[in-house]
C-alpha cells in the first residue's frame, strides 16, 4: 500500500472527526497497526484537534471534577473482597458445571459406542439372514428344475426292489430315453460305508451284460438324494451294487441292493 | 501510563485513572459544548453531565468506535445539540450551523470571554475562512462530510483533502 497516498487522502483526518462508517473506522485501525506512520499521523492530527479544541474552552473551573466525582456510581462487583467471594463461587458453579458436562459427554459416547456395535451385529445377522434366504431360493430353483426334468413326458420310471444284501432297500430309476438320461432316486438306499460307493448297472438280459453307468458320489452331501447319471444304452434292467471307492469293472453279484427290470 | 491502560482502567471504574481522563480532555470537550451552546456557565454543566455519561457508558466504548477522544467528543456534541434543540425549537438548526467559533472572535473580545483568544488566533493564523468553517462543522459541530459539502456549498469530493490541509496548516501553527 501507498502509505503516503494513503495519509494524503485525508481520510485519517475524517477517522479522528468520528466521520467514517464502521467499515471504514475498522480499515484505518487495520493500517495503523501495520503502518505505525499511520499511527503516528492520527495521533498528531488529533494534538491539532485537542489543541483547537482546547483554546475554544471558556476555561473549566477547578473544581470540576470533584462535581461529579460524587455521582460516579461505584459498580459493586468490583470491590476486592466481595469480588474474590464471588469469583469463588463462580468458579466452584463453573467446575461443577463443567464436570457434570464431562461425565455426561462420557456417558454418550459410552450409550453410542453400544448402540454402533448392537447395530454392528444386526447388521451381520442381517447378512447371514440374506444369504440363508438366497440359499434356500437356489435350492428351490434346483429343485424345482429337477421336479420339471422328471416330470418330462419322455420319462419313464423304473422301481428297484430290495435285494438280499439289503432287502428294505428301494430306489427309482427317471429314464429319459429322448436325452440319455436317467436320475436315480436313492432315497430308499442306506448311506454307504466308508470307503464304498453304489454303483448304477444297465442290464441286458439273453446273455446277461451289465453296463456301468456310474457311481453315485457324495451321497451323504446329496441333500435330496437324486443323482444324474448319463445312459446310453437300451437298458431291460438297472441294478444298483455296493463297490469299493472309484467303483468295479463288473457288478460284485453279492452286494447287489436295488435291482428292477425297465420292461412289464 | 499509556492511553490504552489508562482506558482500561477506566473501563474497570477505576475512579483515579477517570480523573485522569478528565484532567486530559475535559477542557476539550467543554470548548466542543460551548461552541455549540454559547453559554459558558450552562455549558460547564453540560460538560459535567457528559463526563457523567462517558462513566456511566464506560463499556460501550470499544477501539472499533475509533479514537477514545472521538467517541467522547460524539457524546459532547450530542448532548450540546440536544441542549440547542430544547432552547430554540425552530432555530437549532440555524443556530448549530453558524460560525461562530472563528467569525467572532473579536467578538469574544468584547464579551470579556474567558477564552484564550490569543492562543486561538495563533492556532488559526493564516487559515482561510473556508478552513475555519470546515473545520468547526466537522471538529466541533459533528457534520457529516455530506452535510458540510451542502453547508459550505462545495463538492463531497473536495471536503476530506480540503478538511486535510486547513489541519495541516494548524500543525504547521502547532510548531512555531
Amino acid at each position: 500500500m501507498d502509505v503516503e497516498k494513503y495519509i494524503a487522502s485525508g481520510i485519517l483526518e475524517q477517522y479522528v472527526a468520528g466521520n467514517l462508517s464502521k467499515e471504514e473506522s475498522l480499515e484505518v485501525q487495520h493500517y495503523a497497526i501495520e503502518y505505525p506512520k499511520i499511527q503516528e499521523e492520527i495521533e498528531s492530527i488529533e494534538m491539532a484537534v485537542l489543541e483547537l479544541t482546547k483554546g475554544a474552552s471558556p476555561g473549566l473551573s477547578p473544581d470540576s471534577f470533584n462535581a461529579i466525582k460524587n455521582q460516579l456510581v461505584e459498580v459493586i462487583p468490583f470491590e476486592p473482597n466481595i469480588k474474590r467471594k464471588a469469583t469463588s463461587w463462580t468458579n466452584y458453579l463453573g467446575w461443577a458445571a463443567s464436570l457434570v458436562f464431562a461425565v455426561g459427554l462420557f456417558w454418550m459416547y459410552l450409550e453410542n459406542d453400544k448402540l454402533q456395535s448392537e447395530i454392528e451385529g444386526v447388521t451381520k445377522e442381517n447378512t447371514s439372514l440374506e444369504d440363508q434366504i438366497l440359499d434356500i431360493r437356489n435350492e428351490i430353483t434346483g429343485t424345482e428344475a429337477l421336479l420339471n426334468q422328471l416330470r418330462d413326458q419322455s420319462v419313464s420310471v423304473i422301481a428297484l426292489g430290495g435285494q438280499a444284501a439289503s432287502p428294505e432297500a428301494y430306489a427309482k430309476v427317471y429314464w429319459n430315453k429322448e436325452v440319455n438320461k436317467v436320475f436315480i432316486d436313492a432315497q430308499g438306499l442306506p448311506e454307504p460305508p466308508p470307503g464304498y460307493n453304489y454303483q448304477v448297472w444297465s442290464l441286458k438280459f439273453a446273455p446277461l451284460t451289465p453296463t456301468s453307468i456310474g457311481l453315485l458320489e457324495d451321497f451323504a452331501a446329496n441333500g435330496n438324494k437324486v443323482f444324474e447319471l448319463e445312459n446310453p444304452n437300451n437298458s431291460e434292467a438297472f441294478g444298483i451294487t455296493l463297490e469299493p471307492e472309484g467303483g468295479s469293472a463288473s457288478p460284485t453279484l453279492d452286494q447287489l441292493y436295488a435291482l428292477g427290470a425297465t420292461g412289464p | 501510563m499509556n492511553l490504552d491502560t489508562l482506558i482500561s482502567k477506566f473501563q474497570k471504574k477505576d475512579v483515579a485513572a477517570f480523573e485522569r481522563l478528565h484532567t486530559m480532555y475535559a477542557e476539550n470537550i467543554l470548548g466542543v459544548i460551548n461552541t455549540i451552546v454559547q453559554n459558558p456557565e450552562r455549558s460547564e454543566e453540560i460538560c459535567q453531565d457528559v463526563f457523567v455519561k462517558i462513566w456511566n457508558n464506560a463499556n460501550d466504548y470499544d477501539t472499533s468506535k475509533g479514537r477514545f477522544f472521538t467517541w467522547i467528543l460524539n457524546i459532547a456534541r450530542n448532548a450540546a445539540i440536544d441542549e440547542l434543540r430544547s432552547k430554540s425549537h425552530k432555530n437549532w438548526k440555524k443556530n448549530l450551523s453558524t460560525n461562530y467559533f472563528v467569525g467572532n472572535l473579536e467578538a469574544y473580545d468584547d464579551m470579556d470571554s474567558r477564552i484564550d483568544v490569543i492562543g486561538l488566533r495563533k492556532l488559526l493564523k493564516g487559515l482561510k475562512e473556508k478552513c475555519t468553517e470546515l473545520i468547526e462543522l466537522l471538529y466541533f459541530k459533528g457534520f457529516t462530510q455530506k452535510e458540510a459539502a451542502e453547508q459550505l456549498n462545495i463538492p463531497v469530493g473536495t471536503i476530506k483533502t480540503r478538511n486535510r490541509s486547513c489541519i495541516s496548516q494548524i500543525r504547521e501553527n502547532m510548531k512555531t
